[in-house]
C-alpha cells in the first residue's frame, strides 16, 4: 500500500482521478477514421466479402419483396410470369417467402463472409504490431486498442454492408424490370424496399462487428514489449 | 546534483527466457543505480542482454526475479491502469526502428500521449509544435513518417518521448537504424535535451559515439554488470580502446 501513496505523490499525479490515462471517444473515432483513410486498399479487401455476401441478402430480399407486390396487384399476366420464372405460386398464395435453399445459401454465404472478416482483421492485427505496441508504450490501455478495432470495423462494416445492400436492390429491381416489365418494378412496396436494405445493412454491420471481436481481443492483449521487436 | 536521489534502482534482477525445453538466462542478477539527470549508458555487445534490461526499467516486461524501483517505487506493485500511467507520463521511449505511427502524421504522433495523459487538444497542439520545433523539424510537422528520412523519424520519436516531460528517456539502440552522422546529430540532441530539461537519459547501445556525452556507462557482458564508469575513468578506458586498436 506504501508504494501507491508513493506513486500518488509523483509530480503531475496528486490524487487517483488524474493518473487516468483517457483517450476521448471523439479523438477514437477521428485515428480509427483516418486508419481506415490511410489503408484504403486493405481495408477495402477487408470489406469486400462483406459487401459480397450483404448484397446477396438484399438482392434475395428485395426479389421477394417485387414479387410480393406482383402479387398483390392480382394481375393474371405477373402472377402467370412469376410462375414461368420459378416461382413456387399454389392457387391460393397471396404473398411469397423465400425458399429454404434460398435461406441456406445466404447464411451459408454470410457465414463465408464472417470467417474472411476474422482472417483479415486477424492478418490486420498481426501486421500492426509495432503500432499497437508503441500505443501501449505511450500509455495506451487494452480498451482504447479495443475500441479502436471495434470502431474501424463499425465503420467499415457501416459501409460496406450500405453499398452492397444498396447494389443488391438495385440490381434486383434491374433484373425485375429485365423479366417481367416496369409494371412489376411499379407494384413494389417501397416501404418494404426500405425494410429489405435497412436489414441487410444492419446484418452486415452486425456481422463486421462479429468479425472483429477475436482479433480485436488479439490486439487489445498485446503486450507493449512487441513494439521493440527488431527482426520482421 | 546536491543530493543523490535514485530514479532508477534494479536490484538483483534475473530474466530466464524459456525456449522449448531450453532456459536462456539473459539476465544473471544486476543491480544498478541510476541518479536523476544522468545521461547513461549500457554498452555491451549484441546478445548481452541490454534489451532485456531496456524492457525491465521500462516496465515492459517482468523480471524471473529480482526487483526495479523507479522513483523508488517497485514497478511490480502496480496495476495495469499505474503502469500504462508510468509509461505515459513517467517515461519516454525511444525505439532502434523509431517506431512511428505510421498512419498519423509527426505531430499527431506527438501530440498522441499528451491526449493519452489528458491534455485538451489546442494546448496539445500547442505544446507538439514547439517539441517539433526544439528537435529542428517545426516545418515538417503534417507529413507523414513515409515522407521522413530516418534521421526526421527519429527526431519526431525524440519529441514524442519528451511529450508528458517524463523524468526518464529510455532509448534502445537509438542509433542502431542511422548513418553516422545522423546518428551523432541524434546523440548531441539527447544530450542537450538531458542537460537543458534534466532528464534522465538512458540509452542501450554498442555505439562507441555515446561514449563522450555519457555520464555514466554501464557495461554489460552476458547478462551480468562487468563493471560501471564514471565519465572521469572513462577517458582512461577510451584510450586504451584507441590503443589497442
Ligand atoms: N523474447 C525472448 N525469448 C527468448 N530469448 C530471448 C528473448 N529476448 C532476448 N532473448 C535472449 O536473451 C539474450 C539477450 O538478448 P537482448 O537483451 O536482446 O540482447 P541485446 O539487446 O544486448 O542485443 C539473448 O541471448 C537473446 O537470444
Ligand atoms: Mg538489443
Amino acid at each position: 500500500m506504501t508504494q501507491k501513496t508513493i506513486l500518488s505523490e509523483m509530480p503531475n499525479g496528486t490524487g487517483r482521478v488524474q493518473r487516468q490515462v483517457v483517450l476521448p471517444f471523439l479523438k477514437s473515432v477521428e485515428i480509427s477514421f483516418q486508419s481506415i483513410k490511410v489503408r484504403f486498399f486493405r481495408s477495402l479487401i477487408t470489406t469486400m466479402s462483406l459487401v459480397l455476401a450483404v448484397s446477396f441478402l438484399s438482392f434475395i430480399n428485395v426479389s421477394n419483396d417485387i414479387a410480393n407486390g406482383m402479387l398483390a396487384t392480382h394481375d393474371p399476366d405477373l402472377r402467370q410470369s412469376l410462375i414461368r420464372s420459378g416461382y413456387d405460386i399454389g392457387a391460393q398464395d397471396i404473398s411469397v417467402g423465400s425458399s429454404a435453399k434460398q435461406r441456406w445459401i445466404v447464411i451459408l454465404s454470410l457465414l463465408v463472409c464472417v470467417v474472411g472478416i476474422v482472417n483479415a482483421q486477424l492478418m490486420a492485427v498481426t501486421e500492426r504490431f509495432r503500432e499497437i505496441g508503441t500505443m501501449k508504450c505511450l500509455g495506451a490501455l487494452d480498451r482504447f486498442i479495443l475500441r479502436l478495432f471495434v470502431l474501424e470495423a463499425g465503420m467499415q462494416g457501416l459501409a460496406g454492408a450500405g453499398i452492397g445492400a444498396l447494389a443488391g436492390a438495385l440490381f434486383s429491381l434491374i433484373n425485375a424490370w429485365l423479366h417481367f416489365g416496369t409494371a412489376a418494378v411499379r407494384s413494389i412496396s417501397i416501404a418494404n424496399l426500405l425494410i429489405s436494405i435497412g436489414i441487410a445493412t444492419g446484418v452486415g454491420c452486425l456481422l463486421s462487428l462479429l468479425g472483429v471481436f477475436y482479433p480485436a481481443l488479439v490486439a487489445a492483449r498485446m503486450q507493449p514489449v512487441e513494439a521493440m521487436r527488431v527482426e520482421h | 546534483m546536491a543530493e543523490k536521489t535514485n530514479i532508477v534502482r534494479v536490484t538483483n534482477v534475473t530474466k530466464v527466457f524459456k525456449l522449448g525445453k531450453i532456459d536462456v538466462d539473459a539476465l544473471k542478477g544486476i543491480n544498478l543505480e541510476i541518479s536523476r539527470g544522468n545521461y547513461i549508458s549500457i554498452m555491451g555487445p549484441s546478445g548481452s542482454g541490454k534489451s532485456t534490461l531496456f524492457n525491465m526499467i521500462g516496465g515492459l516486461d517482468k523480471p524471473t526475479s529480482g526487483k526495479v524501483y523507479i522513483d523508488e517505487v517497485d514497478i511490480a506493485q502496480l496495476d495495469a491502469y499505474e503502469l500504462a500511467w508510468l509509461r505515459c507520463r513517467k517515461i519516454g521511449y525511444i525505439f532502434q526502428t523509431f517506431n512511428i505511427i505510421q498512419v498519423m502524421t509527426a505531430l499527431e504522433n506527438v501530440t498522441l500521449p499528451m491526449i493519452f495523459a489528458g491534455m485538451g487538444n489546442d494546448a496539445a497542439v500547442d505544446k507538439g509544435m514547439q517539441l517539433l520545433e526544439l528537435v529542428g523539424i517545426g516545418d515538417r510537422y503534417s507529413h507523414k513518417p513515409f515522407e521522413l528520412s530516418g534521421g526526421q523519424q527519429q527526431r519526431v520519436a525524440i519529441a514524442r518521448a519528451l511529450a508528458n516531460d517524463p523524468a526518464i528517456i529510455l532509448a534502445d539502440e537509438p542509433t542502431g537504424n542511422l548513418d553516422l552522422t545522423t546518428g551523432e546529430e541524434c546523440i548531441a540532441l539527447l544530450k542537450r535535451l538531458s542537460q537543458e530539461r534534466g532528464v534522465t537519459v538512458i540509452s542501450a547501445t554498442h555505439d562507441f559515439k555515446m561514449l563522450n556525452v555519457s555520464d555514466q556507462v554501464v557495461w554489460i557482458r552476458d547478462g551480468r554488470v562487468d563493471k560501471i564508469e564514471d565519465r572521469e575513468e572513462l577517458s582512461i578506458s577510451i584510450g586504451q580502446i584507441g590503443t589497442k586498436e
